[in-house]
């Protein structure tokens, strides 16, 4: 969590949403082209951390700045600037129904005006090839593809700009085992090519073994642990061990009524 | 003093929808003038607003001017006045029905078919993947669907005035035997040009009353299906109702010296 010189650096961040308090002095720095994973339970305030970072939610006090610029009570062009560093792959995948699959893809470009129709198309293409999509599904609607495919578009919109930083929204939730590990494997290979700094939220454990340098776990708002990836396993701590062994008895209690 | 609490709790809810209605309204109707702006899409909704409401104006312009026509001869009878339904069927047309019915019907139409889909998108989180593809959502989705309505509404109140008066026209003729010219010479010899003009600036406004309502209900729906449904719900009645007022204003402003 000392990193010199993060890329994204997060301190005593706290978000309440009436008298709901999801995060309660949230510390996290992201180091340049790291890959870090926040995992914890659903319902911790992972995802809003993400949309404090990305500006799409308005942290109530604390300091979030990427590349040294702060971002929490920033004005609308900060945050234009500090989010065209940004690529993110939501939860649900998040396509915009009613456009092709490549201008989808190619989306970010066209609204920036950096490349015509034409190019913008061809760019979309190379960048479905790079999630192993063929140019034939460039002009079919997102509504005509399987729930892994439309997840490798997102991922395919993500890094379209090239971004600095990649933000992965529960990349694996409600795929199958097998399209999960494709995607992780995606995953990998896209941000070690274009050397982006990646932030993650999941608990799917294969899926944070597998993309992470560094896992940090949430739990009621704080960050309770952080480390290697490698060191998770005997971290010493009875919440993470709890969860990563996924176990109903230990000191995280959920709210289950019979 | 407990049962105080309530009544302070819905005032201040009611405030503070007021007050985000507001500020929906001065940031959309901004961003109307400001660039960039996004000419295919105000085609595409002028298309959808405009262009496919027509057979829905159209029938409720024929019917209305029909019945009017009908009613005006079984009042206006007892006094020997049959001679005044041309005069009375264009002016309530032109001035009341018309844009009223028009709007009333294209509110059912497109109000609930915007909210609908800015709902959906919001519940998908595709508004925030709009964020964080460098695309300011109140620019890209909210702004030419008002524009769009403000511009295809006045259009399609003409084309109801101009149905209207040739429903009136088929009932006098035709089944009630009034002579033809002289029908057509009575409508244009009462007919005013701020008749008209009332009548379209009033279907401008409503144009930006029913677009902005969809969009407004839309963009702050939450929680899933229910959620756009309630949206979509609301949206329809808030249009409505903000429409009779508008009218009433309208006309007052208008009219109040005649």
């Amino acid at each position: 969590m000392t990193d010199p010189t993060p890329k994204i650096r997060i301190r005593g961040v706290k978000k309440a949403f009436g008298r709901k308090v999801v995060l309660d002095g949230f510390d996290l720095d992201v180091g340049k082209g790291e890959s870090v994973v926040i995992i914890g339970g659903s319902g911790t305030g992972k995802s809003v951390a993400l949309k404090c970072i990305l500006g799409l939610l308005e942290a109530d006090e604390g300091s979030i700045t990427v590349d040294g610029r702060e971002v929490v009570h920033a004005g609308a062009r900060v945050h234009e600037e500090v989010n065209s560093k940004f690529g993110m792959l939501f939860q649900g995948s998040a396509l915009f129904d009613s456009l092709p699959v490549w201008e989808n893809v190619s989306f970010g470009l066209l609204a920036e005006k950096r490349v015509n129709r034409t190019e913008a198309k061809e760019i979309a293409i190379a960048k479905l090839a790079q999630v192993g999509l063929g140019a034939d599904v460039s002009e079919l609607s997102p509504a005509e593809l399987s729930g892994g495919m439309q997840k490798r578009v997102a991922l395919a919109r993500a890094i379209a700009m090239d971004p600095e930083i990649i933000f992965f929204d529960e990349p694996t939730t409600g795929l199958d085992p097998i399209m999960a590990d494709v995607i992780n494997d995606l995953i990998v290979k896209i941000t070690r090519k274009v050397g982006a700094t990646a932030l993650s939220i999941t608990h799917d454990m294969a899926s944070a073994h597998k993309i992470a340098n560094r896992i940090a776990m949430l739990y009621e708002g704080k960050i309770i642990w952080a480390g290697p990836t490698e060191d998770i396993d005997h971290s010493g701590n009875a919440y993470v061990d709890q969860f990563i062994h996924g176990k109903a008895e230990g000191p995280i209690k959920m709210a289950v009524r019979a | 003093m407990n049962f105080l609490q309530p009544i302070g709790s819905i005032f201040l809810g009611f405030l503070t929808s007021v007050g985000r209605l507001v500020q929906f309204t001065i940031s959309a109707l901004s961003h109307t003038v400001r660039p960039p702006f996004y000419p295919r899409i105000i085609i595409r909704q002028m298309i959808d607003i405009g262009f496919y409401s027509l057979p829905v104006v159209g029938l409720t312009g024929i019917f209305a001017g029909m019945v009017l026509a009908l009613q005006s001869y079984t009042g206006f009878a007892r006094f020997s006045a049959e001679g005044a339904i041309a005069n009375v069927v264009v002016l309530s047309i032109t001035r009341e029905l018309g844009p009223v019915l028009a709007g009333l019907m294209v509110a059912g139409r497109i109000g609930a078919s915007l909210a609908a889909e800015i709902g959906t998108m919001r519940v998908t989180e595709q508004i925030d993947a709009l964020t964080t593809l460098s695309t300011n959502p109140m620019k890209f989705l909210v702004a030419p669907r008002i524009v769009a309505g403000l511009i295809t509404f006045p259009f399609l109140v003409l084309v109801a005035d101009i149905i209207g008066v040739f429903g009136g026209y088929i009932v006098a003729v035709y089944k009630l035997g009034f002579n033809p010219s002289n029908y057509l010479q009575n409508t244009w010899n009462f007919l005013q040009a701020e008749d008209v003009n009332s009548g379209l600036v009033k279907a401008a406004v409503f144009g930006v009353i029913v677009t902005l309502m969809g969009c407004y209900h839309g963009y702050h729906s939450r929680g899933g299906a229910q959620g756009v449904g309630m949206a979509t719900t609301n949206a329809v009645v808030s249009a409505s109702i903000m429409i009779l007022c508008s009218d009433y204003i309208l006309t007052e402003m208008f009219f109040a010296g005649i």
